[in-house]
Protein backbone atom coordinates (compact mmCIF):
# COMPACT_ATOMS: atom_id res chain seq x y z
CA UNK A 1 0.00 0.00 0.00
CA UNK A 2 1.72 3.42 -1.10
CA UNK A 3 0.88 5.91 0.91
CA UNK A 4 -0.20 9.00 -0.17
CA UNK A 5 2.60 11.15 -1.56
CA UNK A 6 1.61 14.35 -0.69
CA UNK A 7 2.08 13.24 3.03
CA UNK A 8 5.84 13.29 2.13
CA UNK A 9 5.73 16.96 1.11
CA UNK A 10 4.72 17.60 5.05
CA UNK A 11 8.20 15.60 6.12
CA UNK A 12 10.02 18.07 3.40
CA UNK A 13 8.00 21.03 4.86
CA UNK A 14 9.16 19.93 8.64
CA UNK A 15 12.68 19.72 8.00
CA UNK A 16 12.94 22.46 5.45
CA UNK A 17 11.98 24.80 8.57
CA UNK A 18 14.23 23.10 11.25
CA UNK A 19 17.27 23.65 8.44
CA UNK A 20 17.66 27.27 8.46
CA UNK A 21 17.14 26.99 12.31
CA UNK A 22 20.00 25.31 12.88
CA UNK A 23 23.07 27.59 11.51
CA UNK A 24 20.96 30.26 13.35
CA UNK A 25 21.05 27.97 16.72
CA UNK A 26 25.04 27.25 16.60
CA UNK A 27 25.64 31.03 15.95
CA UNK A 28 23.13 31.61 19.11
CA UNK A 29 25.54 28.87 20.80
CA UNK A 30 28.68 30.62 19.92
CA UNK A 31 27.17 34.23 21.07
CA UNK A 32 26.14 32.33 24.49
CA UNK A 33 29.80 30.92 24.79
CA UNK A 34 32.40 33.26 23.39
CA UNK A 35 30.77 36.46 22.41
CA UNK A 36 28.20 37.92 25.21
CA UNK A 37 26.15 40.40 22.82
CA UNK A 38 26.95 44.27 23.56
CA UNK A 39 23.98 46.18 22.68
CA UNK A 40 23.85 50.32 23.13
CA UNK A 41 21.78 53.23 22.23
CA UNK A 42 23.89 53.68 18.93
CA UNK A 43 24.70 50.35 18.00
CA UNK A 44 21.31 49.34 17.75
CA UNK A 45 19.74 52.27 15.76
CA UNK A 46 18.03 52.03 12.65
CA UNK A 47 20.57 52.19 10.02
CA UNK A 48 20.62 55.27 7.93
CA UNK A 49 24.16 55.83 6.80
CA UNK A 50 24.77 57.85 10.00
CA UNK A 51 21.67 59.91 10.16
CA UNK A 52 19.54 60.02 12.68
CA UNK A 53 16.39 58.23 11.67
CA UNK A 54 13.45 60.46 11.58
CA UNK A 55 9.61 58.75 11.75
CA UNK A 56 8.38 55.74 11.21
CA UNK A 57 9.44 53.08 8.24
CA UNK A 58 5.80 51.60 8.48
CA UNK A 59 3.69 53.75 6.43
CA UNK A 60 1.39 54.68 3.79
CA UNK A 61 2.93 53.26 0.47
CA UNK A 62 2.17 55.00 -3.06
CA UNK A 63 -1.09 54.01 -4.38
CA UNK A 64 0.49 52.88 -7.88
CA UNK A 65 1.78 49.55 -5.72
CA UNK A 66 -1.89 48.89 -4.77
CA UNK A 67 -2.72 49.34 -8.59
CA UNK A 68 -0.18 46.97 -9.86
CA UNK A 69 -1.35 44.57 -6.84
CA UNK A 70 -4.63 44.70 -7.73
CA UNK A 71 -4.07 43.79 -11.64
CA UNK A 72 -1.87 40.76 -10.61
CA UNK A 73 -4.64 39.10 -8.63
CA UNK A 74 -7.10 39.08 -11.68
CA UNK A 75 -4.51 37.42 -13.52
CA UNK A 76 -3.19 35.28 -10.97
CA UNK A 77 -6.68 33.64 -10.69
CA UNK A 78 -6.92 33.68 -14.23
CA UNK A 79 -3.85 31.98 -14.72
CA UNK A 80 -5.38 29.36 -11.91
CA UNK A 81 -8.19 29.00 -14.14
CA UNK A 82 -6.10 28.45 -16.63
CA UNK A 83 -4.53 25.24 -15.33
CA UNK A 84 -7.11 22.82 -15.06
CA UNK A 85 -7.96 23.47 -19.17
CA UNK A 86 -4.29 23.22 -19.69
CA UNK A 87 -4.63 19.60 -18.24
CA UNK A 88 -7.11 18.88 -19.79
CA UNK A 89 -6.04 20.46 -23.15
CA UNK A 90 -4.73 17.41 -25.37
CA UNK A 91 -8.54 15.58 -25.22
CA UNK A 92 -10.07 18.89 -26.16
CA UNK A 93 -11.81 19.63 -29.75
CA UNK A 94 -11.00 23.14 -31.22
CA UNK A 95 -14.63 24.36 -30.28
CA UNK A 96 -13.55 24.17 -26.53
CA UNK A 97 -10.50 25.71 -27.19
CA UNK A 98 -12.00 28.37 -28.76
CA UNK A 99 -13.98 29.16 -25.85
CA UNK A 100 -11.57 29.73 -23.48
CA UNK A 101 -9.83 31.78 -26.08
CA UNK A 102 -12.56 34.30 -25.48
CA UNK A 103 -12.63 33.76 -21.77
CA UNK A 104 -8.31 34.66 -22.75
CA UNK A 105 -9.81 37.48 -24.59
CA UNK A 106 -11.92 39.17 -22.47
CA UNK A 107 -8.84 39.22 -19.87
CA UNK A 108 -6.23 40.74 -22.29
CA UNK A 109 -9.60 43.58 -23.06
CA UNK A 110 -9.15 44.44 -18.96
CA UNK A 111 -5.38 44.66 -19.90
CA UNK A 112 -6.12 46.90 -22.63
CA UNK A 113 -7.72 49.33 -20.49
CA UNK A 114 -5.92 48.83 -17.93
CA UNK A 115 -3.01 50.01 -20.26
CA UNK A 116 -5.09 53.22 -22.21
CA UNK A 117 -6.27 54.56 -18.47
CA UNK A 118 -1.99 54.76 -17.51
CA UNK A 119 -2.71 51.86 -14.75
CA UNK A 120 0.48 50.49 -16.52
CA UNK A 121 2.44 53.88 -16.04
CA UNK A 122 5.24 53.62 -13.40
CA UNK A 123 6.17 57.30 -13.72
CA UNK A 124 3.52 59.56 -13.84
CA UNK B 1 23.49 -2.75 -19.02
CA UNK B 2 26.25 -1.18 -17.27
CA UNK B 3 25.17 1.83 -18.39
CA UNK B 4 21.70 1.21 -16.54
CA UNK B 5 23.85 0.62 -13.16
CA UNK B 6 25.49 3.94 -13.29
CA UNK B 7 22.36 5.83 -14.32
CA UNK B 8 20.50 4.25 -11.72
CA UNK B 9 23.84 3.76 -8.89
CA UNK B 10 22.21 6.55 -6.42
CA UNK B 11 18.59 4.60 -6.87
CA UNK B 12 20.30 0.97 -6.35
CA UNK B 13 22.78 2.92 -2.86
CA UNK B 14 18.57 4.26 -1.50
CA UNK B 15 17.64 0.95 -2.16
CA UNK B 16 20.59 -0.60 -0.23
CA UNK B 17 20.61 1.69 2.53
CA UNK B 18 16.66 0.99 3.05
CA UNK B 19 17.62 -2.64 3.15
CA UNK B 20 19.05 -2.13 6.47
CA UNK B 21 15.67 -1.46 7.98
CA UNK B 22 13.70 -4.82 6.18
CA UNK B 23 11.46 -6.19 8.62
CA UNK B 24 10.55 -2.54 10.01
CA UNK B 25 6.90 -1.02 9.45
CA UNK B 26 5.72 -0.33 6.04
CA UNK B 27 5.49 3.26 7.70
CA UNK B 28 9.10 3.56 9.25
CA UNK B 29 10.23 2.51 5.87
CA UNK B 30 8.41 5.07 3.31
CA UNK B 31 9.78 7.77 6.05
CA UNK B 32 13.27 6.91 6.60
CA UNK B 33 13.26 6.95 2.13
CA UNK B 34 12.15 10.45 2.34
CA UNK B 35 13.98 11.53 4.75
CA UNK B 36 16.80 10.13 2.80
CA UNK B 37 15.62 11.72 -0.27
CA UNK B 38 15.62 14.94 2.05
CA UNK B 39 19.57 14.65 2.75
CA UNK B 40 20.44 14.03 -0.26
CA UNK B 41 19.15 16.60 -1.78
CA UNK B 42 20.10 19.49 1.08
CA UNK B 43 23.96 17.64 0.50
CA UNK B 44 23.68 18.41 -3.49
CA UNK B 45 22.20 21.79 -3.59
CA UNK B 46 23.99 23.13 -0.30
CA UNK B 47 27.39 21.47 -2.28
CA UNK B 48 26.20 23.63 -5.45
CA UNK B 49 25.74 26.57 -3.63
CA UNK B 50 28.96 26.79 -2.18
CA UNK B 51 30.69 26.05 -5.29
CA UNK B 52 28.96 28.43 -6.95
CA UNK B 53 29.71 31.26 -4.44
CA UNK B 54 33.37 31.01 -5.43
CA UNK B 55 32.73 30.29 -8.78
CA UNK B 56 30.54 33.61 -9.61
CA UNK B 57 32.89 35.66 -7.77
CA UNK B 58 36.01 33.51 -10.39
CA UNK B 59 33.66 33.96 -13.54
CA UNK B 60 33.00 37.81 -12.28
CA UNK B 61 36.71 38.34 -11.66
CA UNK B 62 37.55 37.04 -15.12
CA UNK B 63 35.44 39.11 -16.63
CA UNK B 64 36.44 42.26 -14.85
CA UNK B 65 39.96 41.56 -15.30
CA UNK B 66 41.08 40.31 -12.32
CA UNK B 67 41.91 37.00 -10.31
CA UNK B 68 38.78 36.63 -7.59
CA UNK B 69 39.71 34.88 -4.65
CA UNK B 70 42.24 32.71 -4.82
CA UNK B 71 43.87 32.90 -1.42
CA UNK B 72 41.83 30.54 1.09
CA UNK B 73 42.94 26.80 -0.66
CA UNK B 74 43.35 25.63 -4.06
CA UNK B 75 42.24 28.09 -6.26
CA UNK B 76 40.34 29.67 -3.51
CA UNK B 77 38.14 27.25 -3.22
CA UNK B 78 37.70 26.82 0.48
CA UNK B 79 36.50 30.50 0.35
CA UNK B 80 32.56 29.51 1.30
CA UNK B 81 33.79 27.68 4.27
CA UNK B 82 35.68 30.81 5.22
CA UNK B 83 32.97 32.94 4.52
CA UNK B 84 30.52 30.39 6.53
CA UNK B 85 32.79 30.84 9.85
CA UNK B 86 32.88 34.29 9.35
CA UNK B 87 29.08 34.50 9.27
CA UNK B 88 28.62 32.21 11.93
CA UNK B 89 30.61 34.56 14.37
CA UNK B 90 29.54 37.81 13.34
CA UNK B 91 27.06 39.14 15.82
CA UNK B 92 23.94 38.91 15.18
CA UNK B 93 22.50 42.93 15.08
CA UNK B 94 18.57 43.52 15.89
CA UNK B 95 17.57 46.94 15.83
CA UNK B 96 15.44 48.23 18.45
CA UNK B 97 12.93 49.44 16.99
CA UNK B 98 12.75 46.46 14.55
CA UNK B 99 9.74 44.00 15.26
CA UNK B 100 11.79 41.41 16.72
CA UNK B 101 9.31 38.21 15.79
CA UNK B 102 8.88 39.59 11.92
CA UNK B 103 12.16 40.11 11.52
CA UNK B 104 13.25 36.48 13.33
CA UNK B 105 10.81 35.14 11.00
CA UNK B 106 11.63 36.41 7.76
CA UNK B 107 14.97 34.31 6.76
CA UNK B 108 13.66 31.09 8.20
CA UNK B 109 10.72 31.57 5.59
CA UNK B 110 12.28 32.44 2.88
CA UNK B 111 15.49 29.48 2.97
CA UNK B 112 12.90 27.12 3.79
CA UNK B 113 10.68 27.68 0.80
CA UNK B 114 13.45 28.10 -1.54
CA UNK B 115 14.45 24.58 -0.59
CA UNK B 116 10.90 23.36 -0.81
CA UNK B 117 10.69 24.44 -4.20
CA UNK B 118 13.74 22.09 -4.69
CA UNK B 119 11.95 18.76 -3.92
CA UNK B 120 9.99 18.54 -7.43
CA UNK B 121 12.19 18.75 -10.04
CA UNK B 122 13.31 15.38 -11.84
CA UNK B 123 17.26 15.50 -11.34
CA UNK B 124 17.53 11.95 -13.07
CA UNK B 125 15.64 9.04 -14.43
CA UNK B 126 13.69 7.97 -11.17
CA UNK B 127 15.39 10.68 -9.09
CA UNK B 128 12.22 13.13 -8.21
CA UNK B 129 12.66 13.48 -4.73
CA UNK B 130 8.70 13.98 -4.01
CA UNK B 131 7.22 13.17 -7.22
CA UNK B 132 3.38 14.42 -6.86
CA UNK B 133 1.13 14.62 -9.83
CA UNK B 134 0.48 18.42 -9.15
CA UNK B 135 4.67 19.77 -9.28
CA UNK B 136 4.47 22.78 -11.15
CA UNK B 137 1.11 23.93 -8.86
CA UNK B 138 3.24 23.16 -6.08
CA UNK B 139 6.46 24.79 -7.20
CA UNK B 140 5.08 28.19 -7.98
CA UNK B 141 2.74 27.88 -4.89
CA UNK B 142 5.74 27.39 -2.72
CA UNK B 143 7.88 29.83 -4.72
CA UNK B 144 5.51 32.91 -4.10
CA UNK B 145 5.79 32.41 -0.34
CA UNK B 146 9.26 34.08 -1.06
CA UNK B 147 7.64 37.59 -1.57
CA UNK B 148 5.92 37.15 1.81
CA UNK B 149 8.87 36.85 3.19
CA UNK B 150 10.83 39.61 1.46
CA UNK B 151 7.90 41.71 2.69
CA UNK B 152 8.37 40.39 6.56
CA UNK B 153 12.04 41.29 5.96
CA UNK B 154 11.33 44.48 5.05
CA UNK B 155 8.57 45.74 7.42
CA UNK B 156 9.91 43.72 10.08
CA UNK B 157 12.78 45.70 10.07
CA UNK B 158 11.24 49.10 10.58
CA UNK B 159 13.98 50.35 8.26
CA UNK B 160 13.10 52.90 5.20
CA UNK B 161 15.84 51.06 2.95
CA UNK B 162 13.75 47.73 3.93
CA UNK B 163 10.98 49.03 3.47
CA UNK B 164 11.67 50.67 0.00
CA UNK B 165 13.35 47.14 -1.24
CA UNK B 166 10.99 44.91 -0.46
CA UNK B 167 8.23 47.22 -2.23
CA UNK B 168 9.87 47.35 -4.73
CA UNK B 169 10.97 43.75 -4.98
CA UNK B 170 7.01 43.07 -4.11
CA UNK B 171 6.21 44.76 -6.85
CA UNK B 172 8.88 43.51 -9.58
CA UNK B 173 8.29 39.66 -8.01
CA UNK B 174 4.46 39.93 -8.49
CA UNK B 175 4.78 41.46 -12.02
CA UNK B 176 7.03 38.97 -13.31
CA UNK B 177 5.30 35.68 -11.51
CA UNK B 178 2.55 35.97 -14.49
CA UNK B 179 4.75 35.45 -17.29
CA UNK B 180 6.08 32.93 -14.82
CA UNK B 181 3.24 30.87 -14.27
CA UNK B 182 1.54 31.67 -17.92
CA UNK B 183 4.67 30.48 -19.92
CA UNK B 184 4.54 27.38 -18.00
CA UNK B 185 0.82 26.33 -19.40
CA UNK B 186 1.97 25.64 -22.86
CA UNK B 187 4.01 23.18 -21.61
CA UNK B 188 1.60 21.47 -19.29
CA UNK B 189 -1.07 21.76 -22.36
CA UNK B 190 1.50 19.86 -24.21
CA UNK B 191 2.38 17.38 -21.76
CA UNK B 192 -0.81 16.86 -20.09
CA UNK B 193 -0.39 16.98 -17.09
CA UNK B 194 1.27 18.94 -14.00
CA UNK B 195 3.79 16.62 -12.38
CA UNK B 196 7.18 17.57 -13.87
CA UNK B 197 7.90 13.75 -14.46
CA UNK B 198 5.29 13.78 -17.29
CA UNK B 199 6.82 16.51 -19.07
CA UNK B 200 9.96 15.49 -18.25
CA UNK B 201 8.75 11.94 -20.34
CA UNK B 202 6.93 13.63 -22.68
CA UNK B 203 9.84 15.21 -24.50
CA UNK B 204 11.81 12.19 -24.97
CA UNK B 205 13.02 10.36 -28.48
CA UNK B 206 14.59 12.47 -31.17
CA UNK B 207 13.70 13.22 -34.78
CA UNK B 208 16.60 11.79 -37.65
CA UNK B 209 18.48 10.84 -34.43
CA UNK B 210 19.85 14.37 -33.48
CA UNK B 211 16.95 17.30 -32.69
CA UNK B 212 15.66 16.16 -29.67
CA UNK B 213 12.07 16.26 -29.18
CA UNK B 214 12.45 18.80 -26.52
CA UNK B 215 10.27 21.45 -26.19
CA UNK B 216 12.88 24.78 -26.76
CA UNK B 217 13.08 23.13 -30.32
CA UNK B 218 9.55 24.48 -30.95
CA UNK B 219 8.95 28.16 -31.81
CA UNK B 220 6.42 28.80 -28.84
CA UNK B 221 8.83 26.74 -26.74
CA UNK B 222 11.68 28.88 -27.67
CA UNK B 223 9.97 31.89 -27.00
CA UNK B 224 8.27 30.73 -23.55
CA UNK B 225 11.90 29.23 -22.67
CA UNK B 226 13.26 33.09 -23.06
CA UNK B 227 10.42 34.62 -21.09
CA UNK B 228 10.85 32.13 -18.81
CA UNK B 229 14.14 32.67 -17.86
CA UNK B 230 13.53 36.39 -17.88
CA UNK B 231 11.04 35.80 -15.17
CA UNK B 232 13.11 33.83 -13.46
CA UNK B 233 16.11 36.69 -13.58
CA UNK B 234 14.04 39.09 -11.81
CA UNK B 235 12.01 35.85 -9.06
CA UNK B 236 15.48 36.00 -7.88
CA UNK B 237 16.36 39.46 -8.23
CA UNK B 238 19.36 39.01 -10.03
CA UNK B 239 21.52 41.47 -12.02
CA UNK B 240 20.11 43.08 -14.29
CA UNK B 241 16.54 43.18 -12.82
CA UNK B 242 18.35 43.77 -8.90
CA UNK B 243 16.96 46.88 -8.38
CA UNK B 244 15.82 45.92 -4.55
CA UNK B 245 18.82 45.27 -3.53
CA UNK B 246 20.81 47.96 -5.01
CA UNK B 247 23.83 48.99 -3.16
CA UNK B 248 24.46 51.87 -4.84
CA UNK B 249 20.91 53.37 -4.37
CA UNK B 250 18.48 51.64 -1.23
CA UNK B 251 22.14 50.05 0.75
CA UNK B 252 20.91 45.99 0.37
CA UNK B 253 16.92 46.53 0.03
CA UNK B 254 15.14 43.96 2.61
CA UNK B 255 18.45 42.89 3.93
CA UNK B 256 19.73 46.01 4.90
CA UNK B 257 19.18 45.47 8.83
CA UNK B 258 20.26 41.74 8.69
CA UNK B 259 23.80 40.76 10.21
CA UNK B 260 25.45 37.78 10.99
CA UNK B 261 24.08 34.35 9.77
CA UNK B 262 20.48 35.96 9.09
CA UNK B 263 22.66 37.72 6.42
CA UNK B 264 24.03 34.30 4.73
CA UNK B 265 20.56 32.86 5.09
CA UNK B 266 18.90 35.64 2.86
CA UNK B 267 21.61 34.78 0.43
CA UNK B 268 21.49 31.04 0.24
CA UNK B 269 17.47 31.50 -0.36
CA UNK B 270 18.46 33.60 -3.32
CA UNK B 271 20.85 31.02 -4.74
CA UNK B 272 18.84 28.22 -4.01
CA UNK B 273 15.70 29.97 -5.64
CA UNK B 274 18.41 30.54 -8.45
CA UNK B 275 18.87 26.81 -8.69
CA UNK B 276 15.05 25.85 -8.36
CA UNK B 277 14.25 28.16 -11.19
CA UNK B 278 17.19 27.24 -13.20
CA UNK B 279 16.56 23.63 -13.13
CA UNK B 280 12.53 24.00 -13.51
CA UNK B 281 13.92 25.99 -16.72
CA UNK B 282 15.49 22.67 -18.01
CA UNK B 283 12.55 20.39 -16.57
CA UNK B 284 9.87 22.39 -18.57
CA UNK B 285 12.04 23.44 -21.96
CA UNK B 286 15.53 21.84 -22.09
CA UNK B 287 14.30 18.04 -21.76
CA UNK B 288 15.47 18.02 -18.17
CA UNK B 289 17.27 15.13 -17.88
CA UNK B 290 17.36 13.37 -21.54
CA UNK B 291 20.56 13.52 -23.27
CA UNK B 292 20.58 16.51 -25.88
CA UNK B 293 22.00 13.57 -29.47
CA UNK B 294 20.94 10.19 -29.29
CA UNK B 295 24.43 8.56 -29.31
CA UNK B 296 25.11 10.72 -26.43
CA UNK B 297 22.54 8.29 -23.71
CA UNK B 298 24.68 6.44 -22.22
CA UNK B 299 26.31 9.13 -19.77
CA UNK B 300 24.22 9.11 -16.72
CA UNK B 301 20.66 10.97 -16.78
CA UNK B 302 21.46 13.28 -13.71
CA UNK B 303 24.73 14.24 -15.53
CA UNK B 304 23.01 15.60 -18.22
CA UNK B 305 20.35 17.62 -15.80
CA UNK B 306 23.62 18.94 -14.08
CA UNK B 307 25.39 19.77 -17.28
CA UNK B 308 22.14 21.66 -18.39
CA UNK B 309 21.86 23.41 -14.61
CA UNK B 310 25.66 24.66 -14.84
CA UNK B 311 25.20 26.11 -18.29
CA UNK B 312 22.16 28.08 -17.03
CA UNK B 313 23.89 29.46 -13.73
CA UNK B 314 26.50 30.25 -15.90
CA UNK B 315 24.25 32.65 -18.04
CA UNK B 316 23.17 34.03 -15.02
CA UNK B 317 26.73 35.15 -13.91
CA UNK B 318 27.58 36.38 -17.25
CA UNK B 319 24.21 38.62 -17.66
CA UNK B 320 25.73 39.98 -14.20
CA UNK B 321 29.08 40.76 -15.39
CA UNK B 322 27.44 42.52 -18.36
CA UNK B 323 24.43 43.68 -17.62
CA UNK B 324 23.84 47.27 -16.19
CA UNK B 325 20.80 47.54 -13.55
CA UNK B 326 17.44 48.55 -14.99
CA UNK B 327 15.33 51.20 -13.58
CA UNK B 328 11.87 50.11 -12.08
CA UNK B 329 9.72 51.39 -14.42
CA UNK B 330 11.27 50.05 -17.60
CA UNK B 331 10.92 46.73 -15.52
CA UNK B 332 7.81 47.16 -15.00
CA UNK B 333 6.51 48.18 -17.88
CA UNK B 334 8.23 45.30 -19.90
CA UNK B 335 7.00 43.10 -17.71
CA UNK B 336 3.12 44.42 -18.18
CA UNK B 337 3.44 45.62 -21.86
CA UNK B 338 5.51 43.25 -23.67
CA UNK B 339 6.00 39.73 -20.97
CA UNK B 340 2.69 39.36 -20.64
CA UNK B 341 0.97 39.74 -24.09
CA UNK B 342 4.13 37.21 -24.99
CA UNK B 343 2.95 35.17 -22.65
CA UNK B 344 -0.51 34.93 -24.12
CA UNK B 345 0.45 34.64 -27.41
CA UNK B 346 2.69 31.24 -26.60
CA UNK B 347 0.02 29.66 -25.11
CA UNK B 348 -2.10 30.47 -28.43
CA UNK B 349 1.10 29.20 -30.68
CA UNK B 350 1.47 26.09 -28.45
CA UNK B 351 -2.46 25.33 -29.35
CA UNK B 352 -2.06 26.04 -33.36
CA UNK B 353 1.16 23.59 -33.10
CA UNK B 354 -0.77 21.00 -31.43
CA UNK B 355 -3.77 21.40 -33.60
CA UNK B 356 -1.89 21.26 -36.89
CA UNK B 357 -0.76 17.99 -36.02
CA UNK B 358 2.87 18.98 -34.44
CA UNK B 359 4.58 18.98 -37.52
CA UNK B 360 6.64 20.83 -39.70
CA UNK B 361 2.80 23.16 -40.58
CA UNK B 362 2.27 23.48 -37.09
CA UNK B 363 6.02 24.16 -36.49
CA UNK B 364 5.55 27.32 -39.30
CA UNK B 365 2.53 28.74 -38.73
CA UNK B 366 2.98 28.78 -34.31
CA UNK B 367 6.32 30.84 -35.66
CA UNK B 368 4.08 32.96 -37.76
CA UNK B 369 1.97 33.81 -34.44
CA UNK B 370 4.74 34.65 -32.51
CA UNK B 371 6.39 36.65 -35.17
CA UNK B 372 3.14 38.64 -35.76
CA UNK B 373 2.25 39.49 -32.01
CA UNK B 374 6.25 40.16 -31.47
CA UNK B 375 6.31 42.55 -34.63
CA UNK B 376 3.25 44.51 -33.54
CA UNK B 377 4.17 44.56 -29.73
CA UNK B 378 7.14 46.46 -31.26
CA UNK B 379 5.62 48.71 -33.12
CA UNK B 380 3.64 49.74 -30.73
CA UNK B 381 6.24 49.75 -27.83
CA UNK B 382 8.37 51.58 -30.21
CA UNK B 383 10.87 53.42 -27.83
CA UNK B 384 13.74 54.45 -30.38
CA UNK B 385 11.82 57.82 -30.97
CA UNK B 386 12.26 58.77 -27.44
CA UNK B 387 16.30 58.82 -27.25
CA UNK B 388 18.06 61.65 -28.64
CA UNK B 389 21.19 61.21 -31.74
CA UNK B 390 23.96 60.09 -29.99
CA UNK B 391 26.32 62.91 -30.59
CA UNK B 392 30.04 62.65 -29.81
CA UNK B 393 32.24 65.12 -28.55
CA UNK B 394 35.31 65.66 -28.46
CA UNK B 395 38.16 67.22 -26.47
CA UNK B 396 39.84 69.89 -28.49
Amino acid sequence: MAPNPYFFIVIFIGVALVFPLLPLALAWLWRKVFQPPKPGAQKNATYECGVESIGDAQIQFRSQYYLYAIIFLIFDVEAIFLVPFAVAFTGLPVGAFIAILVFLLLLIEGLVWAWSKGCLNWAR
Amino acid sequence: MSGDVVDQIFIRAKQWLLSWLAGAPDWIIQITSSLLNIFALLGVFLTLFALISVLERKILGRMQNRYGPNRVGPFGLFQPIADGIKMLIKEDIVPARADKIVHFLAPILIAATAILALGVIPYGRNMTPFAIDGGILFFFAVGSTTELAVFMAGWGSNNKFSMLGAMRAIAQMVSYELPLIITTLPVVMVAGALSPDVIVTAQAGYSFGFVPHWFVTTPWGAAAFVLFFVSGLVESNRTPFDVPEGESEIVAGHMTEYSGFKYATFFMAEYIGMFAISGLAVTLFLGGWHAPVRVLQFIPSYIWFFAKLSALLFVYIWLRGTLPRTRIDHIMNFAWKFMLPMAFTCIFAAAVWHYMGRGLAGWLCSLAVIGIVYIALSILLDTRKRFATRTYRFAE
